[in-house]
């Protein structure tokens, strides 16, 4: 725990409680504090901390991260605490039963053979080695589990046909594995490296110079925490919002105006990758761009990270940011995360606490909605 | 070498399947012993994410067995616990693991013989199948 502590200069913390004020958790669920966390594991209560139910719940959105004064690295230090809580027999709460995080772990099996590319349609070039990279990440496994209220395939499809468009025929691999960002942040660093050799080594087989993901967990997955494996080589590493803004400005593709249209920050993307400026862009470039109050590195996360821990708290996140979404007037709330798009939706499949009216906006996934917009199509 | 003797678990609902069971020990009901029985309230408590654990720490099959439709004594967990085999075969699908190995039956109380026979041909399929390869890292 020290080390972490060192780490993540958590002894800086002056507990002047700016994290506590600014975290979205904390804001509905009164027993999470991360100042307090912070104070406990300065006074080495290492146990208490592994076994607290409450360090499953921090959504490492790192909203405190940015407002932090000491810059304590907040997120990063839960992250330590959950792999070495992990390590002691602890797990997470997670959603749907864990069953994700079982999906997660099968695919670090070297032998197993996946069928995860039904989805590619005769009218979509692929290709198995090449220059470009397209690292579809859990779009297939959503679309196993969620296909009752949205479409993640869809954003596959649609990235494709965008890289089409751009002349690319991209590599897409049967044997990509899952990224491993909700292993790594739920403290199962093992598999998490398992994950990501076996990754590295059809990357590799794959001659692929630029890897595009329309997942942002899974950029800063393989930017970020790939480093180490990746060294030595030059691997060029971009988000899908990025890739169509550079189409834009270059004149390679055109949009046809879709809307008024307001945007969801996805964590990763915003605070972790500092992108917030491309998908803005990308919007503007087929409608006008409405922004919510909280936007940005203000913006809140949509409720759920990592599958670890999903509540009525979560919900009650979401659906104070759909409310937020549906007063700006916009017609929809685009977003670039899957995860954002499949937690929205989710809030509002079932029963919803509050009047339909106010949170009936369409979500819909940022490269779907510019793809629906080609101009030409 | 040794004959592959498969290791299944079983989730039997406690008010039909387990029951079931029951009768076929009680009537002296030969079957395979590759089975390890689970006793849940109900087969619709079975959430795929059971399965799928089971099959990463090494079972060669996972039978759900509960009460046939209209008869589940809270009233619809057997529909959901076939949506839910069916949500997780599709995954197993995507996953490359063998749909084979997880098998959902409707076995009453009375029907010692039907769990017997049941776990018979299962047994026999795996055996067919062979190991499942998550156990074997
Ligand atoms: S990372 Fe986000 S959820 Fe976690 S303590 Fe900081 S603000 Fe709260
Ligand atoms: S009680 Fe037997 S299936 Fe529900």
């Amino acid at each position: 725990m020290k080390q972490i502590i060192k780490r993540t200069k958590a002894y800086y913390c002056v507990e002047c409680g700016k994290c506590s004020g600014s975290c979205p958790v904390a804001r509905v669920n009164e027993g999470f504090s991360p100042r307090v966390i912070v104070e406990r594991a300065l006074s080495g209560m290492k146990g208490e901390i592994e076994g607290d139910r409450e360090l499953w719940t921090c959504l490492t959105c790192e909203a405190c991260t940015t407002k932090c004064p000491s810059t304590v690295k907040f997120s990063e230090f839960i992250r330590g605490m959950r792999s070495s809580a992990f390590n002691s027999g602890y797990t997470s709460r997670c959603s749907q039963g864990g069953l994700l995080h079982s999906i997660q772990r099968v695919q670090s099996y070297r032998d197993i053979v996946q069928n995860r590319l039904q989805w590619i349609s005769d009218d979509l070039k692929t290709s198995t080695e090449g220059e470009v990279l397209y690292f579809t990440g859990c779009l297939p496994y959503f679309e196993n589990l969620f296909s009752g209220f949205v479409n993640p395939l869809e954003i596959a499809r649609s990235t494709v046909k965008i890289l089409n468009k751009a002349g690319i025929s991209p590599v897409v691999s049967p044997n990509e594995r899952c990224c491993g960002h909700d292993l790594l942040w739920t403290g199962n660093v093992e598999t998490f490296q398992k994950l990501a050799r076996l990754n590295i080594e059809m990357i590799k087989e794959s001659g692929a110079s630029r890897i595009v993901t329309s997942c942002p967990e899974c950029l800063r997955t393989l930017k970020l925490d790939y480093a180490d494996f990746f060294e030595g080589t030059d691997i060029e590493i971009v988000h899908i919002s990025e890739f169509i803004s550079s189409l834009i400005k270059n004149n390679d593709i055109k949009l046809n105006r879709a809307g008024i249209m307001t945007y969801q920050d996805p964590c990763r993307l915003g605070r972790h990758m500092g992108i917030y400026d491309a998908p803005r862009e990308v919007i503007k470039s087929m409608g006008e761009l409405v922004e919510m109050n909280k936007n940005r590195e203000e913006s809140s996360c949509c409720g759920v990270s990592a599958w670890a821990t999903c509540e009525g708290n979560s919900k009650l996140m979401q659906i104070e940011r759909l409310i937020e979404a549906k007063s700006t007037g916009a017609d929809m709330l685009v977003t670039s995360c899957p995860k954002c798009l499949i937690h929205f939706r989710c809030a509002v499949h079932n029963q919803i606490p509050v009047e339909k009216e106010k949170v009936d906006i369409p979500v819909v996934d940022l490269t779907v909605a510019a793809c629906r917009a080609l101009a030409g199509e | 070498m040794t004959e592959f003797s498969p290791r299944i678990v079983a989730f039997c609902c406690n008010w039909c399947s387990y029951v079931g069971a029951d009768l076929a020990g009680t009537s002296r009901l030969k079957y395979p012993d590759n089975i390890r029985i689970m006793r849940v309230m109900c087969s619709g408590q079975v959430f795929p994410s059971y399965i799928l654990k089971a099959l990463e720490l090494g079972a060669d099959g996972v039978l759900v067995a509960g009460c046939h439709i209209g008869d589940c004594h809270y009233v619809s967990g057997n529909k959901k616990a076939q949506e839910r085999v069916e949500t997780l075969l599709r995954v197993m699908k995507t996953l490359g693991l063998d749909p084979r190995r997880v098998r959902l039956e409707w076995i009453s109380a009375s029907e010692g013989m039907k769990f017997a026979s049941t776990v018979k041909e299962f047994v026999e399929e795996i055996k067919e199948l062979g190991p499942n390869l998550l156990g074997v890292r």
